[in-house]
């Protein structure tokens, strides 16, 4: 229990364990944990960055998503609109046409009847003519009378 | 238990006090050195701090190994500490010292929990030597060493920092008051202080892990009185030792807290 020269000596190996640790273990330990430190952090940091700039990125592309929506809504709108146009475009072209071959047909129709009644009154007339002519077959000159059945002829037509 | 004679209670607990000396010098009783203390000590810290300092020397900033990761736990458990207490340029000197007594003083308290009988025996056998103390901090030389060093440090900061005169201003003008007829009043309660603050930092240790040792020689005297006796003293000694792990730890702590405590006192000016 006595005070002596261990006390001094002691004190000398604590100096000693001391200087070692200030110059050989601390610095590069804590070299080492700082640059750990700040890898972490950066890592961090960037993980930070790249969720905020996934949220950018799916928020844009929610937007992209809609505007698309919408604008190919309007296409259909639009669509729908114009076939509606073109079908009552084509109908009415169709029933003009129809009108128009209508029409021809009718015209046709007229045009025959008309050339029918004329072949029809040639023929009725000659028949008159030719009943006449055997019905006054004495008292008719052809020749005589020729001027007279050209003028019932006319006549007939 | 290592001698021939006949083995009493007070010469078996003797022998376990007794140090390995040798006389430095002839004459005075001062020039005395316990062998044993500062070889047992020296050689701790040089395997504990060289296990730091190796792996230390191929520490990386990655992903670090096992150990590795136990040396920085230590590290930075100490530096937190210190940080807490300490506001100037830490690394500089008091975290690494703060780490050098954390580590050595609880591999130093650390050997108390070595059963005293077998390692009394390994002494006397594998090298030949009657009387070896393995627990430097037993040794009051040891606890006082490294306080009055840490005194020393503390008045060394004191003047770095503050200067001598401004060192001189606090003795004289605090903790009470700037008035002259305060001074003598401010010297003496300064001085008890500079005084008190060694011993209680020594003797907190060297109690501690002093009385720890004296207990496990009383139990480990249970053995004297047979077999149920020995089976006896080896629970209790047993149950000691899992406490004494507390107090090892403990008072290592407490002792690097302190010096801290002291060296930041040291630096900062009231």
């Amino acid at each position: 229990m006595n005070i002596n020269f261990t006390l001094i000596s002691q004190a000398i190996a604590f100096s000693v364990f001391i200087w070692f640790t200030i110059k050989y273990v601390w610095p590069p330990l804590l070299r080492a944990i700082e640059e750990r430190q700040k890898t972490i952090a950066d890592g961090l940091a960037a993980g930070e960055r790249g969720r905020h700039e996934l949220e950018i990125a799916s928020q844009r592309s929610s937007d992209v998503l809609k505007d698309a929506k919408q604008r190919a809504s309007e296409i259909i709108t639009q669509a729908e609109k114009r076939a509606a146009e073109v079908i009552e475009e084509a109908k009415k072209t169709a029933r003009e046409e129809g009108d128009r071959i209508v029409a021809g047909a009718k015209a046709d129709i007229e045009h025959e009847i008309f050339s029918a009644k004329e072949v029809l009154r040639q023929q009725v007339s000659e028949l008159a003519v030719a009943g006449a002519a055997k019905i006054l077959r004495r008292e008719v000159d052809a020749k005589a009378h020729n001027d007279l059945l050209v003028a019932i002829r006319e006549d007939l037509k | 238990m290592a001698s021939d004679t006949e083995l009493t209670p007070t010469s078996y607990i003797e022998h376990h006090l007794t140090y390995l000396t040798t006389q430095v010098r002839e004459g005075s009783s001062f020039w005395v050195l316990h062998v044993d203390t500062l070889v047992t000590s020296i050689i701790l810290g040089v395997i504990s701090l060289g296990f730091i300092w190796l792996v230390v020397r191929k520490a990386t900033s990655g992903v670090p190994s096992k150990t590795q990761a136990f040396v920085e736990l230590a590290v930075e458990f100490i530096d937190n500490e210190v940080k807490n207490t300490f506001h100037g340029n830490r690394h500089v000197f008091v975290a690494p010292a703060a780490l050098t007594i954390f580590v050595w003083v609880l591999m130093m308290n650390a050997m108390d929990i070595l059963p005293i009988d077998i390692m009394a025996w390994i002494m006397e056998h594998a090298f030949g030597l009657h009387n070896w103390k393995i627990v430097p901090t037993t040794d009051i030389n040891t606890t006082f060493a490294l306080a009055l060093s840490i005194w020393l440090l503390m008045l060394f900061f004191n003047v770095k920092v503050k200067g001598f005169g401004g060192w001189m201003h606090e003795l004289f003008c605090t903790p009470f008051g700037k008035n002259p007829l305060l001074w003598l009043l401010n010297l003496l309660f300064n001085f008890i202080e500079y005084v008190s603050k060694p011993l209680s930092h020594s003797l907190r240790l060297f109690g501690n892990i002093y009385a720890g040792e004296i207990i496990f020689l009383l139990l480990g005297m249970w053995a004297a009185t047979g077999v149920s006796g020995t089976i006896f003293g080896a629970i209790l000694g047993a149950g000691w030792a899992i406490f004494h792990i507390l107090i090892v730890t403990l008072q290592a702590f407490i002792f690097m807290m302190l010096t801290v405590v002291y060296l930041s006192m040291a630096h900062e000016s009231h």
